[in-house]
């Protein structure tokens, strides 16, 4: 390429560039600057406060904090549950959609992505109001055949948030499988049939095996996403302040650390923490899952 | 890459139709029965929360209490309309014009840097190239709360905390954007006619704004489509960076009243629950009129 005209395609980058520096790298740069102090208040907080340097301190202090450490974990355990729940059934309706002809796929598509066209925050209010014992219809229907839920109990908060990002993400992670599922050559059945294969073991051998990128990728934007679960849970604890404490998940805690208790030094380092925790969990799932693949 | 949409026919007469694939898993009637229960089981379970707001949006507050909520009771639709455009000022309709300009001019915005940004690293080889793609790929991992933070400090640095900017500044850099841009130019723009453009004397920029945009329509309604989508579900940002009520989304909006039910006595539960309802109008309008392109967004985004 000649010269000139490689430095007029970088132009075409340079807005990129320039915002790309102040809106993402110059964030993370000061917010791993902001980590490593901490303000000392003087004498009985009357005085200004003073900015030391303290090093790695805050960090120490965010892994020694039961509080955070708490919240990733309680997060961790909910992912462990939830996402393959719902990739599962995302998986097998799929598979549904696959083995019907292509028009009433297409029917049973769009009624299956309505919950995806309603934004996050949206969908917890509904399933708020739903869930609520005063308004919603499940409480009823529960009492009718002889249960007595409480969706707000304490034990079931996470079932009661699962089942919302469960009812949100089916159908987005079902298109992103079924359009992978498009994809396997069709003459790959025929020759199953012919060796006597039947359906189950084609859906399991050449289906599932197929789509098994597809599923890495939904996974890991699943796992991604629920590491900085905020939306829902600060929604419940807007209902029931009582079982969804403020340091419920770990950006809450970011949140309450930076804006309510007002330690900012302390919510950047817990933000860089958090930035290297996803990075590992996202690292140690792809190994995982491609490797299980050689 | 965008995928054929299926002409939607009229279907024939029901007794005869087939519904599965002649060469699929169910060839058997009990096979294809046990499908259709499964799939109408989960379309029940996904549209039913959405039934349930419909027709609660349609309640007096007596009937949202104490009539049964899957079903119709009195209709107070209009009524409820009115209470929520004229609650505190009509501060509703200010909610819902903050939450177009932000996710339409923002994403506008976006998308045109994004299709620039997306034609140079597509088809110009320049130092620093591999750079900026690592850079767009690796931002995908970073968590929110990282970037908004600080971003929070800068902007109150600037004085722009709580004004439009502090929303739609963050709008025009898209990483995920720039990536679709990129594949797709790769996809529709051929080396050729750029060459042919340039030895016709057409200028970089010319070719960029004349040729290469109109040959990009396609791609470039899907990655507005999926920004807009992205900025009008926004919650955390807007939380952090809005502070006022004048600038608030809808989302933060009505995050409040949820909140004011159980702070001041005043029951505000009728108003959330039509106030939710109309939140998800334009965004249903948006997104069946244009969901050819926002399902190849999706497809391309599993190809990776």
């Amino acid at each position: 390429m000649i010269r000139s005209l490689r430095w007029k395609g970088a132009a075409f980058t340079v807005p990129f560039q320039l915002g790309f520096v102040f809106l993402y790298l110059l964030p993370i740069g000061y917010a791993v600057y902001e980590s490593l102090f901490t303000e000392k208040q003087s004498g009985l907080g009357l005085g200004g406060a003073t900015t030391e340097f303290v090093g790695l301190d805050n960090y120490g202090q965010g892994l020694t904090d039961s509080a955070f450490m708490n919240s990733i974990l309680r997060v961790v355990l909910f992912a462990c549950v939830q996402i393959p729940f719902m990739l599962l059934i995302s998986l097998l309706l799929a598979l549904f959609l696959d083995a019907l002809t292509s028009r009433v796929a297409s029917r049973f598509r769009i009624l299956l992505l309505v919950p995806y066209m309603i934004p996050g925050v949206v969908a917890a209010i509904v399933w708020v109001n739903l869930y609520s014992p005063d308004v919603g219809p499940l409480t009823p229907i529960g009492k009718a055949l002889g249960f007595d839920w409480n969706f707000f109990a304490p034990s079931m908060v996470w079932p009661s948030i699962g089942n919302l990002l469960t009812w949100h993400g089916i159908g987005y992670n079902m298109v992103i499988i079924y359009s992978a599922l498009q994809g396997v050559p069709r003459d790959l059945f025929e020759a199953a049939r012919l060796d006597g294969a039947s359906e189950l073991r084609i859906a399991r051998s050449i289906k599932i095996p197929y789509v098994r990128g597809a599923l890495v990728l939904t996974g890991l934007l699943s796992i991604i996403q629920m590491l900085q679960i905020f939306n829902e849970p600060a929604l419940f604890r807007n209902i029931t302040p009582q079982t969804v404490s403020d340091s419920f998940t770990p950006i809450m805690i970011i949140y309450n650390q930076a804006f309510n208790a007002g330690n900012y030094n302390y919510a950047a380092a817990l933000s860089v923490l958090l930035a290297l925790i996803l990075g590992v969990a996202s690292f140690l799932f792809y190994r995982l899952t491609s490797k299980e693949a050689d | 890459m965008v995928l054929t949409e299926h002409p939607t026919e009229r279907p024939p007469v029901r007794s005869v139709r087939r519904l599965t694939r002649p060469d699929a898993a169910s060839r058997g009637r009990g096979g294809q029965r046990f499908l259709l229960v499964g799939l109408i089981l989960a379309s029940v379970y996904s549209l039913f929360p959405v039934w349930w707001l419909i027709v609660a949006a349609t309640k007096d507050r007596t009937a949202l209490y104490q009539s049964n909520g899957l079903w119709f009771s009195g209709w107070h639709l209009w009524d409820n309309l009115q209470q929520v455009f004229t609650y505190q000022d009509g501060i509703f309709l200010r909610w819902t014009a903050n939450s177009f300009l932000y996710a339409g001019v923002g994403s506008l915005g976006g998308t045109l840097i994004a299709l620039a940004t997306g034609y140079g690293l597509a088809r110009f080889d320049f130092p620093g190239r591999n750079v900026i793609f690592a850079c767009v790929v690796g931002s995908f991992l970073i968590p929110i709360a990282l970037l908004t933070l600080p971003l929070y400090l800068l902007f109150s640095a600037l004085g722009m905390v709580d004004t439009p900017w502090a929303m739609l500044i963050p709008c025009l850099i898209n990483p995920f954007s720039v990536y679709l841009a990129k594949v797709y130019t790769e996809a529709t723009v051929p080396y050729e006619l750029l060459e042919a453009a340039r030895i016709d004397g057409a200028g970089e920029l010319r070719i960029f704004f004349s040729i290469v945009l109109r040959m990009m329509t396609t791609g470039g309604a899907t990655v507005f489509l999926l920004a807009f989508v992205n900025t009008w579900n926004a919650f955390f940002l807007p939380l952090t960076v809005l502070r006022g009520k004048e600038n608030w989304t809808l989302n933060l909006g009505l995050y409040n009243w949820t909140g004011t039910r159980l702070e001041s006595g005043i029951d505000l539960t009728g108003l959330v629950l039509t106030g939710a309802l109309l939140s998800i109008v334009p965004m249903a309008i948006m997104m069946v009129a244009m969901r050819r392109y926002w399902r190849s967004g999706v497809t391309l985004g599993a190809l990776k």
